[in-house]
This record gives C-alpha cells, structure tokens and sequence, in this order.
C-alpha cells in the first residue's frame, strides 16, 4: 500500500513561561488514499496540535522542531513558505471546529467561496460565484444562489459547517483535515454533517483525518484509527480491529468510558488520574501513572510502538 | 435603512438645540458691547441711558429671551448669521470661501493620515518585534507626544530655514502639500497605534486560521481579510478624532498662513468678533452632526454584523 | 480544541492581582516605566521649586540683551524680549504641573462622579447621562472651547477647565462599566443582603476594582490635557502673554524662528519631553495591565 501522507517522529513544541510543552512528542501516522482516519484522544493530548502541524499552520510561541511530513513524495517541512502556500487549499485543506469563527465576518460566503476559483483556478468572478453555487448544492445547502451573498452570522452553526467543507474542498484536495468537525454544532446536526464529510471525500477520492474525542464518530465513519496520549500515538489499527480487540490499556480505558445505547450501567465508567503535564520529559510509558496495568518496567523503559498492521505502544501488547 | 437614518437624525435634535443656545448666548454679547461702546464717554450717563434703552428695543433686547432665541433661530435657519463688527460683512461671506479652504486641508491631512497611519500599523503588527515594529511603534510614541504646533514650526524650520524650498512654494495645490503633511503625519500618529492593536488581535483570529489554511497567499491574507475587519477598529477612533483633526488644523492654519475657519477664529477671538465666531462654532457644529452621521451609516456597511432595524 | 486549550491553560494560570501595589512593583520593573517616572518626578520637583532654581526672573524684559543665543550666561538664550529663556522654562513645568492637577481633576473627579450615578442609578439617568457624555465625547472641542473663551475671555484657567470638561466622558464612561459588571456579582449581592447602602457598596466593591484602570487611564488622560492646553495657549485661547507657559512662550518666538530657532525650541522640546515622559509610564501600564499588546 501506498501512502498519501506518512508523519515520522514529528515534535510540535510551544515555548512557554513555565517551560517547553512538548505538546506532540514524536508522532507516526501514515494514511492511504481515499482512507478515512480517525486520530482520537482527550484534549490536550496533541491531535489538534498534530493536524495544525501538517499544513504548518503552528503559530509562536509553537514550533514544529523535528519530523518528516512525506506528502505525495515530498517532505512539506522542507518546503518553501509559497510552495506550502500552493499546497494549502490545492493538495491539503482543513475545516476546524468552530465553523462560525472561521469564516471571515465581513465578507459574504459567496466571495470566500469563489476567492479560491478567482485566484488558483483563474476563473472570472461570474463564473466562480456559478461554480461556488454547485459546491454550495454538493454540501447540502438550501436556496445556494441567495445564499451567496449571505454573510456568516446569518448562517447557523450547521450550515456553516457546511460552507466551510465546501471552501476546503473546492479545489479537489487529496487530502482533507476535519479538526473536531462536530463539536460545536447541534447533536442534531452532527450526523448530516458528517456524512455530507464523508460522501464528498469519498466521491472526490479525497483522505479524510478525522481530529475527533467522539470515539462514536470514529467508529461511524473512520476507515483506520489513531489513538493519541499526551503527545504521541498509543494505539494505531483498523477500526473494526481497534473496537474488537483494543491492546492499550488507555484505548480499553477509553471504550470502557463510552456510554452505549441500550447498555444500563451504573455510572460511566472513567479513567482515574490526569494527563502528565508536558513539560517535564517522563520516563517510561506516559500512561504508566495512570494505568491499571502497570508493570515494574513501565515506569522505566520507554515502550516502542509494536505490530504489525495493529500497532501499539504497550509492553502487555508484544 | 431609511428608518435608521432618521431615527440618527432625531437624535441629534438635542444637541443642534444645545449649539443654537450657546451661540445665541455669545450673539446676545454684541449689541450690549456695540452700544456701550458707541456712547462711550460722549453723553451723560441719562442720556446714553435712553440711547441705550432706544437701541435695546431695536435689537429687540427688551423681549423676553424665548422670544429672542425664537428671532435667533429663525434667522439661522434662513441663513442670516448677523455681520461681523470688524469687517462690516455678512459672517457667511467671511466663513464662506475660508470653509471650503479648511475642508480641504482637513480631508488632505486625513487621507495622509490614513494612508500612513494604517499602512505602518499593518507592517508593525504582520512583522510584529522586527525592527519596522520597532521603528514605527517608537515614532508613532514620538508622534502622540509631539505639540502639533511645534511640529509644524519644526517642519518649516526644515524647508524654509534649510532647504529654502517655502518662498518658492506656488500657489494652488502644491501649497496645500506641506500644510497637508504636517497635519496628517501628527494624526497617523494615534492611527497607526489603533491599527497595530487591531490587526494584532484580528490576526490571531481563526477566521484568518481558516483563511492560511486554504491557501490565501500573505499578501491578501492581510488586505482582503484582516484588514476589513480593523477598518472597524480605525472607523472607530477617526471618529472619535474628527474633533482631534479640527482642533489641528486651526494650528496648522496659523502656522503655515492657511486662509481656513481655524485661523479666522483664532482672529476672531482676538478681535471681541462674537459674530463670527457664533458662525464658525454654527459651521463647526453643523458639520461635526453631518460628519457623525455619514461615519455611522458607513459603519453599518463595512460591518454587516450591525443590525439597524434596532436602537 | 488541543492547541487553545495548552495556549489558555498556560496564561490563565496566574491569577491576575489588579491592587495597586501588584500594579507599582510590576511597573518599576519595566525601563520604560523607570525613565519616565524619574523625568516627571524631576519635573515635578522643578515646578515646586523652580523660583530658588531660577538664574533671572523669568518676566524681565532685558531690551539690550534680545534673542541672545544659548551660552553660559543664558543656557537657553534669551527671547524677543531679551527674558532668560532657561529661567522661563524651568518656571513652565509649573503650568504644566498646575494643568495636570487642575484639568486631570476636572475630568477624574466629575467622570467618576457621573460614571457612579450612570451605572448605579436609574436606567434614565443612565441614558440621560451617557448620551451627554456621547455628545461631549465626539463634540470637536476646539468648538467647545472657542464657545467658553467668547464667553469668559481668554485666560489659562479657561483653557485649564475647558480641558478639563473634555476629558469626563472617558472617565465616566470607565466608571459606569465597572459599576455594571460587578452589579450583579455575588459579593455585592452578599453586601446588599447585609443591610450595606448603596454608597458602602460603591466604595467597598467598584472603586478597588476600578482604581487601577483609573491610574492607567489618567497616565493617558495627563499628556492629552497638557498638549490641549499648551495648543490652546498657542492659539491665543489660553494663557496670555508674558505667563511663561510652554505654549505661550512658542507664539512670541514664531516671528524669529528664521533666525533665532532657540526661542522655539526651548518650549517645544519642554513640552515634547514632559508630554513623552507621561506617555512612556502610560505604555508602560497599559502593558502591565494588557500583556497581549506587549511587545515579547
């Protein structure tokens, strides 16, 4: 198989006053083309972090110090300012979580649409606005001409969601980056959402990363998942394989922690403790603190990530 | 729209009213002070009693003073802003020409003020603690501390002590470049400090996130997409420095010998001419009311997010 | 969100202190703070002292000794009327001190005063209250103040007050927030419950939590007044001739600035260096109080 994107040993550090927050500290992922991915953990356990890392879009006091990012054959770290800003919108685009904040307030919908047509595709204005309106019909937006001319806070949350999809796929990306896609939209809308994410990607042949703590929606959609703990990937297999037979004590704590329809229990169950602050190098497993399963070792050698299709970063899992 | 507009209107009924008092009180100074002068050490005391008396009921001064205020208003609305002592002719005909004299300083200076002012305040906050931040931050603190007066001496000092350029300096447009100058640099000032902080927080937005994250190169990144949103910010305080403006270049007209209103008040004020300057401040007034009023509307339009069906 | 919530969760972590103690240790640590308290200190200790420091009397007009470059006779030179320039400006830093207090005073002490009235009281006199303050805000106070001199004549006091009434909007407008956002705070319905009236409120919750924006505010408030009032008296509409004030003494010199620049100079760079001093402990502050505009 081979990959469209593959991260190795990617570092995100920010530099703070109380220190340096390690907050992705060598993370591998790779994803195939046309696959869904899912990359779930708590917040504040890098996957944010990790997605902003792929397009370069850390900002101070962040810095993306080591790592490869392999895309298509090139190494995005490596490239240009300009030949990154070609490769934004063209080859890899992104939606975030708060759709209504990221689309700029005072332009109308139609022109941050049609921007991307205007100056990529050297389109004229007229036949941008035609081409923003068959998007704007593709993700599922009612009345899309009138919508055009619409500014975002006339928009709900929902819908903009939907614009935003729209403007990050218009070009045909092959890669899509869906940051918390849901979060902060209505329950109700969530699964329309996101299944207008996952019929557009599939029908373009677009990736999809899924940036998600929503392990439902990972099971919904994902093809593969990642899971993620305080800066690095744990656990990494298929999705059916990862629900059935999770090898991380931190995925099994996870799963046990979702609450299932149909299922009465007494209460959710949780995992106990908090994630290590990330500012001090850890020794051993960084989950070790926290695990049910320790072993004398796990506190002093640090697990490397084992398997073969299944991968996981457990000295129980080899 | 329509319906905001007027409802603007109406609330500056009050203080239209408020202008209109304080003038009358500064018009009701002159015939007192004409006529007292007039008689002045030539009559006895009785007569120039009745003289005054006499020439109070011409004036009408012997009316109640609603009455009076009534007269006043009547006569400002058809025009009539009374006749300046000093000149002998109608206050209109002296402010006239000297009006559109100061507009145009005033709007010179301003673009001047906006072109700089918001240009340097975008590059410091894009290239925020390199060394054009650096520089553009230190001269606008420069700037914000610098007497406009002094500035404008300090500028003629330059060109016309050392480089000897002023006596030269022709009539017509060009001699508008320096006075201009002088005053826009002194307002770009504040302006760039607004837009620096603006543009600091717009650029750590998401919306401009979104906007990197789809490809918009640097360049439109900052002046199609941050820029309309601090335009908000700038709108703001060019407002609230409209009064800054004026207050400059009547300085900037007595400096540079610039036949404005500024430099006819400060006369004005020299000369006990209470007729002209209850007209200039009717003028000032007037296109201060105006002036709010075009920059409210625009606001609706540069942001849609200001709903004005409401208050 | 991972990236905010590491972001927030690093800069929220100290409690911000807003007493004025935190505020002065804080500020006394910055250079820009430190130079420009210790020029307005020394321009302030000048202006209580200045008739012993004087080398002449700042309004002896010297016919023979007219527009004499600086030298060591005359530090500064001497003017059109042949007055020690270095002892007039020395005696300036009084004006300056006196229109600091007097219009700073004006506008503190009525803005705060209106600011209570409009967030405690009623919501008509709030209105009332805020759409003057609107007006007055906006209003070119050039206008207001050629107004006010056509009525009382032209002096330093009318320029001194006139500035002053200038500047109570912002005052108020500062107040009358604070007072709305701790309204409904829990402590001072704890208070209200207690029995405490609505000045023992006041005075015991808004005014410690407004004082340091008030500081902040005044550092601003103080260069704007001084350079009004030295305009002011530039345009004639302030203090009159022979007052050795900053602004006035700039209208003689102007006739000679071709060839005796000092006579402009000397008062220009005064001012120019008092109004820079002011503003640098008002960056200062702000940056205390504000690190997101501070430079890293």
């Amino acid at each position: 198989m081979t990959s469209l994107l593959t991260i190795e040993g990617l570092r995100t550090h920010f530099t703070t006053p109380e220190g340096t927050v390690r907050a992705v500290d060598g993370v591998d992922l790779t994803i195939a083309p046309g696959e869904i991915l899912g990359v779930v953990g708590e917040s504040g356990c890098g996957k944010t972090v990790t997605a902003l890392s792929i397009l370069r879009l850390i900002d101070r006091p962040g810095r993306i110090v080591a790592g490869r990012i392999d895309f298509a054959g090139r190494d995005l770290l490596r490239l240009s300012d300009r030949e990154m800003t070609e490769i934004r919108g063209n080859d890899i685009a992104m939606i975030f979580q708060q759709p209504k904040v990221s689309l700029n307030p005072v332009i109308r919908i139609g022109q941050q649409i049609a921007e991307q047509f205007i100056r990529r595709r050297g389109l004229t204005r007229k036949a941008a606005l035609d081409e923003a309106v068959k998007l704007l019909t593709d993700v599922g937006i009612p009345s899309p001409a009138s919508r055009l001319n619409s500014y975002p806070h006339e928009l709900s949350g929902g819908q903009a969601q939907r614009v935003m999809i729209a403007v990050a796929l218009a070009l045909h990306p092959r890669l899509l980056i869906a940051d918390e896609p849901t979060t902060a939209v209505d329950v109700t809308v969530q699964a329309q959402i996101l299944r207008v994410l996952r019929d557009r990607c599939k029908e373009l042949g677009a990736s999809l990363i899924l940036v998600t703590h929503d392990l439902g929606v990972v099971a919904q959609l994902a093809d593969r998942v990642a899971v993620m703990y305080a800066g690095q990937v744990v656990e990494q297999a298929t999705a059916i394989d990862l629900f059935d037979n999770p090898r991380h004590p931190y995925t099994r704590g996870l799963l046990r922690s979702l609450p299932r329809l149909g299922h009465v229990t007494e209460r959710l169950l949780e995992i106990p403790g908090a994630v290590p602050s990330l500012i001090a190098p850890i020794a051993g497993c960084r989950f070790a603190s926290r695990c049910g399963e320790r072993l004398p070792r796990c506190t002093e050698e640090i697990p490397a990530m084992l398997g073969e299709a299944h991968l996981s970063r457990c000295f129980l899992a080899a | 729209m329509l319906g905001y507009i007027l409802r603007r209107l109406a609330l500056t009924v009050p203080v239209i009213i408020g202008i209109l008092l304080v003038t009358f009180v500064i018009k009701s100074l002159i015939p007192t002070d004409a006529v007292t002068a007039m008689f002045q050490g030539q009559v006895t005391e009785q007569e120039a009693k009745v003289a005054i008396d006499a020439m109070r009921h011409q004036f009408g001064l012997d009316q109640p003073w609603y009455i009076q205020f009534g007269h006043y208003v009547t006569g400002v609305v058809q025009g009539d802003f009374g006749t300046s002592v000093r000149t002998r002719r109608p206050v209109l005909d002296e402010i006239g020409f000297r009006y559109l004299n100061t507009l145009e300083l005033t709007f010179a200076a301003l673009l001047v003020a906006l072109v700089v002012g918001v240009l340097s305040g975008i590059i410091a906050a894009y290239r925020r603690d390199s060394w054009m931040d650096v520089t553009a931050t230190t001269v606008s603190l420069f700037g914000i501390s610098m007497p406009a007066f002094f500035f404008g001496l300090l500028v003629i000092m330059v060109f016309s002590v050392w480089l000897k350029w002023l006596p030269v300096m022709p009539r017509g447009w060009t001699a508008l470049l320096l006075p201009a100058a002088t005053l826009g640099l002194i307002e770009a000032a504040p302006l760039a400090r607004v837009t620096r902080s603006a543009m600091l927080e717009i650029l750590g937005r998401d919306y401009m996130r979104a906007a990197r994250a789809k490809g918009v190169p640097e360049r439109a990144l900052l002046f199609r997409h941050a820029l309309p949103n601090a335009l908000l910010a700038v709108a703001t305080i060019v407002g609230l420095q409209i009064g800054h403006l004026i207050g400059g270049a009547f300085i900037i007209e007595v400096i540079f010998g610039w036949r404005g209103v500024g430099e006819l008040a400060v006369r004005a004020i020299e000369w006990r001419d209470f007729a002209i300057t209850q007209g200039i401040i009717l003028i000032g007034s007037a296109t201060f009311v105006t002036i709010n009023l075009v920059i409210d509307v625009l606001y609706t339009w540069i942001d849609p997010r200001i709903d004005y069906s409401a208050g | 969100m991972s990236a905010t919530t590491i972001g927030t969760a690093t800069d929220e972590a100290p409690p911000r202190a807003t007493g004025l103690r935190w505020l002065g240790r804080q500020l006394l640590r910055q250079p820009q703070a430190q130079l420009g308290v210790t020029a307005l200190l020394i321009i302030f200790v000048c202006a209580v002292i200045a008739p012993a420091l004087v080398p002449y009397d700042p309004l002896q007009v010297d016919a023979i000794h007219r527009l004499l470059p600086p030298s060591a006779a005359h530090w500064f030179g001497t003017d059109e009327l042949g007055r020690d320039l270095f002892s007039r400006v020395l005696t300036g830093t009084r004006y300056f001190a006196l229109v600091c207090l007097v219009s700073v005073s004006i506008s503190a002490g009525f803005g705060i005063l209106l600011g209570l009235l409009a967030g405690a009281g009623a919501y008509w006199t709030d209105m009332a209250i805020m759409r003057v303050m609107d007006i007055v805000l906006a209003f070119p106070f050039i206008l207001l103040i050629l107004a006010v001199v056509a009525i009382l004549g032209p002096s330093l006091w009318t320029a001194m007050i006139a500035v002053g009434i200038a500047g109570i909007p912002n005052y108020a407008r500062l107040v009358r927030g604070q007072v709305l956002a701790v309204k409904h705070e829990d402590y001072v319905e704890a208070m209200r419950a207690i029995g405490a009236g609505p000045l023992r409120i006041l005075f015991g919750t808004v005014f410690p939590n407004v004082i340091s924006q008030i500081v902040v505010y005044t550092s601003f408030a103080m260069p704007v007044a001084v350079l009004s009032a030295s305009a002011l008296s530039f345009l004639g509409l302030g203090a009159q001739p022979p007052l050795p004030e900053w602004g006035a003494m700039v209208v003689g010199g102007r006739t000679f600035i071709r060839t005796s620049w000092w006579v402009v100079a000397s008062p220009g760079l005064a001012i120019f260096l008092a109004v820079f001093s002011c503003n640098l402990l008002g960056n200062a502050l702000r940056d205390v109080l504000d690190p997101r505009s501070a430079p890293k």
